[in-house]
């Protein structure tokens, strides 16, 4: 992992994205820092999903740049997608684990077939990785057998297991019975203090007021605000940013 | 007999219900069975009661005549079992690769996916006999030398031919019955799209259709008979000539009996798969 100077972990500039004649982004920027842990806020289709799946090259954009450590550009048509999606993680709302086979297989299958590791070295590190986050118990286990709360854990571990140098949660708390909400939770802390780059959606504010370290609001596909959880909750400057919070907290 | 206190962990019945439900079960069976028997003597009374039954009985039911003739019968569909054991596995394979050629994506492929497509809506049109007759008399007319001229070779060939076309339209549903959203989690985790479609899409697309894989099998286990228009003497050929010998109809009733005792289980078979995999599928529905 080369840490260069200057760069961030994650430059996104002049990022639009428009569905059907629909602009969902306009012109969108943010930064997020190496280790930094960077929330998006917003209103329900304020685009946090899409610029997700943009940086990961899951949809592509219209016009902008999103630069991953000050070099490799992944909205570049020569950038070869499948080798900078080993360095980005991303963990989706609906778990979207693989039901045909076990935990276990679902976290090994990628660094085998993908960074080329041994059958042997890579079961030993799913379950490694599986026992950090409380589940080496369900290794055997087929995803139907999970609650919400593990099936959310596991997704997570098999993203970790490529190793990534930034990571990406889409509201991975969303579907999940209040009650596990809290476990899911406690994996992303674990995470925040390995010092893993984050970027997250989310709609648990309490969640973005702890953890984060810059906390973006977005409307009308851009950052409307942005600053550090103390003045975007107890301090926003703009109207918008406080009518947000006010339906969101109640 | 009391009921254990509450709470306890134990699995408990109240014994009198279960009596009662068991008495209920039993009941039941016997009424099923009751009517059922009295259904068939119903039916049977009414047809042997028809004018015409003696001579059908004489010309389709002729006990002799069914000793006389099974065991050739049975011979003969030993060439049914053995086209049918060929042509299986090369129709899954044919399929499988239509359907996947037919996925492909990048331009330099665009051949492929259109002789894939063509290939499809060409021999589904045609009625299986037709590519049996075009093909087993149609090639062998060229003389092309260092091809097989054999009248099984050409039949085993179009009911693959016919039979793939089916095949790939299924599979290719099973590959669109796949969630997108499992396409988008493997190449996120850097799978390239051919590896998303090897661990990812197609363990569980085959899955998916087994059940109607399984019926299709059972339909070309019928249609080995359609090869007998070209001449080779597989069941229906024998009991064509058996028939014509002896003007009696016995032994077509003979070959129906064989091809649904072979039917009948892997009807079963495939219901059962069928009822296996959806409750599964109800099951694993989380997202
Ligand atoms: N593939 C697509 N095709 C068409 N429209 C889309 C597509 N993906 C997203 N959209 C639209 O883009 C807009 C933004 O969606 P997006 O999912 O990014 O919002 P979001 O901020 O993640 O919302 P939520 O909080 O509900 O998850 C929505 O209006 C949505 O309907
Ligand atoms: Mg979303």
């Amino acid at each position: 992992m080369s840490e260069s100077m200057h760069a961030s972990m994650l430059e996104v500039s002049g990022v639009w994205k428009s569905f059907e004649g629909h602009p969902v982004l306009r012109g969108l920027d943010i930064t997020v820092g190496h280790h930094q842990a960077v929330v998006l806020i917003g209103a329900s289709g304020s685009g946090k999903s899409t610029l997700l799946r943009c940086i990961n090259g899951l949809v592509s954009v219209d016009a902008g740049r999103i630069v991953l450590d000050g070099a490799l550009d992944v909205t570049s048509f020569d950038t070869d997608m499948d080798a900078a999606r080993r360095r980005i993680g991303i963990v989706f709302q609906s778990y979207n684990l693989f039901p045909h086979m076990s935990v276990l297989d679902n976290v090994a299958l990628a660094p085998r077939k993908v960074l080329g590791r041994s059958k042997a070295e890579s079961i030993d590190a799913a379950r490694a990785l599986l026992a950090r986050f409380g589940l080496e118990a369900k290794a055997d286990e087929y995803p139907d057998r999970l609650s919400g709360g593990q099936a959310q854990r596991v997704a997570i571990v098999r993203a970790l297991a490529m190793e990534p140098e930034l990571m990406l949660f889409d509201e991975i708390t969303s579907a999940l019975d209040p009650l596990l909400v809290g476990e899911v939770l406690e994996a992303v802390r674990e995470l925040k203090e390995t010092g893993l780059t984050l970027l997250m959606a989310t709609h648990e504010m309490g969640f973005a007021r702890e953890v984060a370290d810059k906390v973006c609001f977005l409307k009308d596909g851009i950052v409307l605000e942005q600053g550090t959880p103390e003045v975007i909750f107890s301090a926003p400057e703009r109207e918008e940013t406080r009518e947000f919070l006010a339906r969101v907290l109640g | 007999m009391n009921a254990p206190s509450p709470g306890t962990e134990v699995a408990y019945v109240d014994p009198q219900r279960r009596a009662l439900v068991r008495q209920r079960a039993r009941r039941n069976a016997l009424v099923g069975m009751a009517s059922l028997i009295g259904f068939v003597i119903v039916i049977s009374v009414i047809v042997s009661r028809t004018p015409g039954w003696p001579v059908v009985q004489e010309t389709f039911f002729n006990g002799e005549e069914f000793v006389k003739t099974f065991p050739g019968l049975l011979s003969a569909f030993m060439l049914n079992v053995r086209i049918f054991v060929i042509a299986e596995p090369l129709i899954l394979i044919l399929g499988l690769l239509v359907a996947l050629a037919r996925t492909l994506q990048s331009p330099i492929f665009l051949p492929v996916r259109v002789i894939a497509t063509l290939y499809v809506d060409i021999f589904r049109g045609i009625p299986t006999i037709l590519v049996i007759f075009l093909l087993g008399f149609g090639i062998p007319a060229l003389r092309l030398t260092g091809v097989p001229n054999g009248a099984i070779f050409w039949g085993t060939a179009a009911l693959v031919l016919s039979y793939g076309a089916y095949v790939a339209e299924v599979f290719r549903a099973g590959i669109g019955s796949v969630h997108p959203s499992q396409q988008m989690a493997s190449r996120s985790l850097g799978l390239s799209s051919w590896q998303t479609n090897r661990y990812v899409v197609l363990p569980q697309a085959i899955r998916n259709v087994i059940p109607p894989l399984l019926n299709d099998f059972i339909s070309l286990q019928k249609d080995t008979a359609l090869v007998a228009v070209l001449g080779p003497i597989e069941v229906l050929r024998q009991a064509q000539i058996d028939t014509s010998s002896s003007f009696n109809y016995t032994p077509y009733v003979g070959a129906a009996l064989i091809f649904i005792a072979l039917t009948i289980p892997m009807t079963r078979f495939a219901d059962w798969v069928q009822e296996r995999s959806s409750r599964r599928r109800r099951a694993g529905s989380d997202s």
